[in-house]
């Protein structure tokens, strides 16, 4: 299976990177390849060009840096499933890497392209919403910063602009009586989520201080449940207030509807992780 | 139509070639040098019958572009076998009747290979987590778990002399 001809160029550098973006517009980055590859070799995608960022200087790694956890935007999801600092940090992302794809897909594939795609079914979205991560993004005229909350916009749409560059994401590490959790259920051939929902609750005095949940896999892009969340919040945690709050989590109307699982369907499924995830993340909140 | 010089080291011998950027590693392998061992199964990066060593970590060489790799140590099955002899996994996958066509065997003993070499004592749930995204059409995947944990006892009794992943690493 070839793709379509292209030239390839390789950025050692931010700087570099975003220099070959500006000369070369309809250039696309090459990050681990894991989602753009398969889409160019099935012709889905004809870039001219690819500017290969997997190996940019400073990219790669995870760190703690104060209260926040910082991912380099080209940390590949291996890098991710065996962190020590993520272990410790931030247990939801070390929940979700080895969920993904396959070990090869692992091995190659990066937190900042899966991010940066925006795929509907893609694992992590649905985490860094629930986790209130920010994603630095650059560009020639400086560096911004994004919310999770405004940085998925629509189906493989994200904030990230032309002649953009996705950097880092920042996480706040997990605090005290916070409990996160991730449930999935997957393609069972691609392994992708039909509904994935993660949680992170905090609890203070036998109830919920606060709570963050979200979906990805079943609707355009990964979303919060925010009803979810406000049934949650001021409540004695009990499995009846938790089978109560998810009961209705989205409506179908919201929801992708396909020969794999119809937006009913779906919309149970988030009811069903949903339950599982905020009862996981609720028993873990230590 | 431009071509790009990539070095790599493969099988623990040093190539240097010319390359069209689109030639993913695996036409690279098996068209330019010969090396069939590493199939292809499918368009659409979910089969693993092209799995390969970079760097000593198992990836699908159908979903790399070779110029991804300059710079690279790459490991194919034919790098397994050491002077006549097979490697643990090989072993296993021969005394536990792991293979019947035999067309996922390659990428199945380089994905178990990947694994060995992070847990050396694999459980039968382990092994199959692993081996996720390499699919068999023939055996039901019980006799590859079995020549898994076959090459993995061996290694532990030393039978084996070989290292678990290839030469180079
Ligand atoms: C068989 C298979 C199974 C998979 N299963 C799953 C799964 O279960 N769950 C899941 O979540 N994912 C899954 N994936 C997708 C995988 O996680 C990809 O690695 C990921 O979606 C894309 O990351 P990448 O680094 O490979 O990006 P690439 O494919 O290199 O890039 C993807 C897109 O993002 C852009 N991009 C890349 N980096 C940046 C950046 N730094 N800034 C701006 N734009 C950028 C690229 O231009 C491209 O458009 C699977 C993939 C395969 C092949
Ligand atoms: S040939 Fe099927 S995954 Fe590479
Ligand atoms: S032995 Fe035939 S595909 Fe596995």
């Amino acid at each position: 299976m070839y793709t379509t001809e292209f030239d390839y160029h390789r950025a050692g550098s931010v700087q570099e990177a975003l220099a070959l973006l500006a000369a070369n517009p309809d250039a696309k980055l090459l990050a681990g390849g894991h989602s753009l590859i398969p889409a160019m070799k099935l012709r889905l995608a004809s870039p001219p060009a690819l500017i290969d960022v997997s190996k940019v200087a400073g990219l790669r790694g995870i760190r703690l840096e104060g209260v926040e956890v910082v991912i380099g935007a080209m940390t590949t999801h291996r890098d991710v499933e065996f962190s020590d600092v993520l272990r410790a940090a931030c247990p939801l992302l070390s929940q979700v890497a080895p969920l993904i794809g396959d070990p090869m897909v692992r091995n190659r594939g990066t937190v900042g392209g899966a991010l940066a795609h925006a795929d509907p079914a893609a694992d992590y979205p649905a985490s860094m919403l629930a986790l209130g991560a920010s994603m630095t993004i650059a560009s020639t005229s400086g560096e911004r910063t994004v919310p999770a909350d405004e940085f998925f916009t629509g189906m493989f749409e994200t904030a990230v602009a032309p002649g953009e560059l996705l950097t880092e994401i920042r996480v706040p590490a997990a605090t005290l009586g916070e409990g996160q959790a991730y449930e999935k259920f997957a393609h069972p051939a691609s392994r992708y989520a039909i509904a994935g929902v993660a949680a992170v609750v905090r609890t203070q005095g036998g109830s919920v201080s606060s709570a963050r949940v979200a979906m990805t896999g079943a609707g355009y892009h990964a979303m919060r449940l925010t009803k979810v969340e406000e049934a949650l919040v001021g409540q004695t945690p009990t499995p009846e207030v938790v089978e109560a709050a998810v009961r209705g989590a989205v409506s179908p109307d919201e929801l992708l509807g396909d020969h794999f699982a119809s937006a009913e369907y779906r919309a149970h499924l988030v009811e069903v992780q949903a339950r599982k995830a905020i009862l996981r993340a609720l028993g873990s909140a230590g | 139509m431009n071509r790009v010089p990539i070095n790599l080291n493969v099988n623990g011998k040093a190539t240097r070639s010319d390359v069209e950027p689109r030639q993913l590693l695996v036409h690279f392998l098996r068209d330019t040098l010969g090396l069939t061992g590493t199939h292809v199964g499918c368009d659409t990066s979910q089969c693993g019958a092209c799995t390969v060593h970079v760097d000593g970590e198992a990836v699908k060489s159908c979903t790399l572009f070779a110029v991804q790799a300059d710079g690279a140590s790459v490991t194919t099955i034919e790098g397994l076998a050491h002077e006549g002899r097979l490697h643990a996994l090989q072993e296993g996958f021969w005394e536990m009747h792991g293979l019947q066509c035999g067309f996922c065997t390659p990428g199945m003993i380089m994905s178990a290979a990947d694994l060995l070499a992070h847990e050396p004592d694999p459980s039968e749930e382990q092994i199959r987590h692993a081996l996720e995204g390499n699919f068999c059409r023939c055996t039901g995947y019980h006799n590859i778990v079995r020549a898994v944990r076959h090459a993995a006892e061996a290694n532990a009794r030393g039978a084996s002399s070989e290292p678990v992943v290839a030469a180079d690493d």
